[in-house]
């Protein structure tokens, strides 16, 4: 059994991106917070802080999570990846990325990081998702710019490219 | 929303987490998924003194059947369960609920036990578990025991746990051979909590309906095999028994009506797949 104190800082180690990271961290501290200002990884955005807008989002050991409805703590040993883990490269865009530039997938931006996350962890475990699938997976996240359409256009055409193109990496570069 | 300051203590096993919540009583609480006490937390609805996380506790994360019983322990998550092969054979109903139980963000780390402990009237998993009289095992330092579902749920958010006790599994009954299983819910959003859900089993001489997002806690009836005007009658009735209350998300008269139409689809769907 571990105890950490409620006003104790405690050290939290664990796996960003695919690089070992730590931060100081009291129990109460949200994991959206322990990234953007513990890590600077801003990437991952802060909406509604009650789990319903889905802006975020990470994945957690590959599962997709809110990070708003999750405690610093609690990533512990766990491998996290966040939307700027996507891209193969710092100058390059991700299967899925592209496609929503194409697609016009995105306007103002901001729930966008949560969406990438959500679709890239969904299509890991599904390489043929249905349109009905995706816009379940899309369902968890409130988009107030696109209507959602362009959103699900761009989700079946990286899909179909991913499956399309053996040459390409695996998911772990959607 | 940030939560108030609390303790966060790692159980290692199920005695480390029970002497914890002995030791601090109402002050604490069991965290699993967190997908409902985080919200609590972050509204500062909930300001527990500590946090009692048991998911590293070993061996709470695997469904297993016990003779006709889906048991489902305090560390499987709702996905985990979904993902469980033939569960649509084992328990339809189930299977039919789940994928309306959140989002699948939030079915990721969600536990199917937290959503028992956390008792929203809304919620899914006690419909199911109501629906199905399914059980509650709860354990606390000095004994175990056992309640039917319909005895555990007692009101909004309010459940015949005792402070010092956790739940330690949930119960489902497996899908009995002649026996017709449906689940219908309409919410704003999918995956958002219900408006009103209702999961009806038909059997060869009686049908069950239970419904949530009505009262304050999920309410089930009987009925023998009515069909017509007959039916309309006991739902209309049943309808208006179960105390309605407008809210921001539908009108008591909106939520009563769906109690009469869903309840009579969803009670046609349980008719039509009787095996």
């Amino acid at each position: 059994m571990s105890r950490l104190s409620a006003t104790a800082r405690n050290r939290v180690a664990f796996t960003l991106n695919g690089r070992p990271v730590s931060l100081e961290a009291e129990p109460r501290l949200l994991a959206t917070d322990a990234l953007r200002h513990g890590l600077g990884a801003t990437g991952t955005h802060v909406g509604c802080e009650h789990g319903v807008c889905g802006a975020c989002t990470i994945q957690i050991d590959g599962a997709p999570a809110r990070a708003c409805l999750t405690l610093a703590v609690q990533l512990e040993g766990r491998d996290v990846r966040t939307v700027e883990g996507l891209s193969p490269a710092a100058d390059r865009l991700s299967v899925m990325q592209a496609a929503f530039r194409r697609h016009h997938a995105l306007q103002c931006g901001f729930c966008t990081a949560g969406i990438l996350i959500s679709l890239d962890a969904f299509l890991r475990e599904q390489r043929h998702p249905t349109e009905e699938q995706l816009r379940e997976v899309v369902g968890g996240h409130l988009c107030r710019c696109t209507g959602y359409t362009p959103i699900i256009r761009a989700a079946l055409d990286a899909a179909a490219q991913l499956r399309d193109a053996p040459s390409l990496p695996e998911p772990a570069h959607v | 929303m940030k939560p108030a300051a609390f303790d966060y203590i790692r159980a290692g096993d199920l005695s480390e987490a029970l002497d914890a919540l002995a030791r601090h009583g109402s002050d604490a609480r069991i965290i699993a998924g967190g997908q409902s006490l985080l919200p609590m937390l972050n509204m500062r609805l909930a300001k527990p003194a500590v946090l009692i996380d048991v998911m590293g506790i070993p061996g709470l994360d695997k469904v297993r059947r016990e003779g006709d019983a889906i048991v489902v322990p305090a560390g499987v998550r709702q996905a985990a369960l979904m993902r469980r092969p033939n569960l649509a054979a084992e328990q339809p109903l189930l299977a039919a609920a789940l994928p309306w139980l959140g989002h699948y963000q939030t079915r990721a780390r969600g536990t199917v036990c937290g959503s028992a402990a956390h008792a929203d009237p809304s919620a899914e998993i006690p419909l199911c578990l109501v629906a199905l009289d399914g059980e509650i095992r709860l354990r606390s330092p000095r004994k175990s025991r056992t309640v039917k579902a319909g005895d555990f749920f007692a009101g909004m958010m309010v459940t015949d746990k005792g402070d010092d006790e956790l739940i330690e599994a949930v119960v489902f009954p497996a899908a009995r051979p002649g026996t017709g299983y449906a689940f219908r819910e309409v919410a704003r959003r999918h995956g958002d909590f219900a408006i009103v859900g209702c999961a009806a089993l038909v059997t060869a001489d009686a049908i069950h309906l239970a419904v949530a997002g009505v009262a304050d806690k999920p309410e089930r009836r009987s009925f023998p095999l009515l069909d017509g005007s007959a039916l309309s009658d006991a739902l209309n009735a049943f309808a208006w028994d179960l105390d309605a209350r407008d809210d921001v998300h539908a009108t008591a008269r909106l939520r009563r009506d769906l109690v009469r139409s869903l309840g009579r689809e969803t009670i046609a769907e349980a008719l039509s797949c009787r095996a």
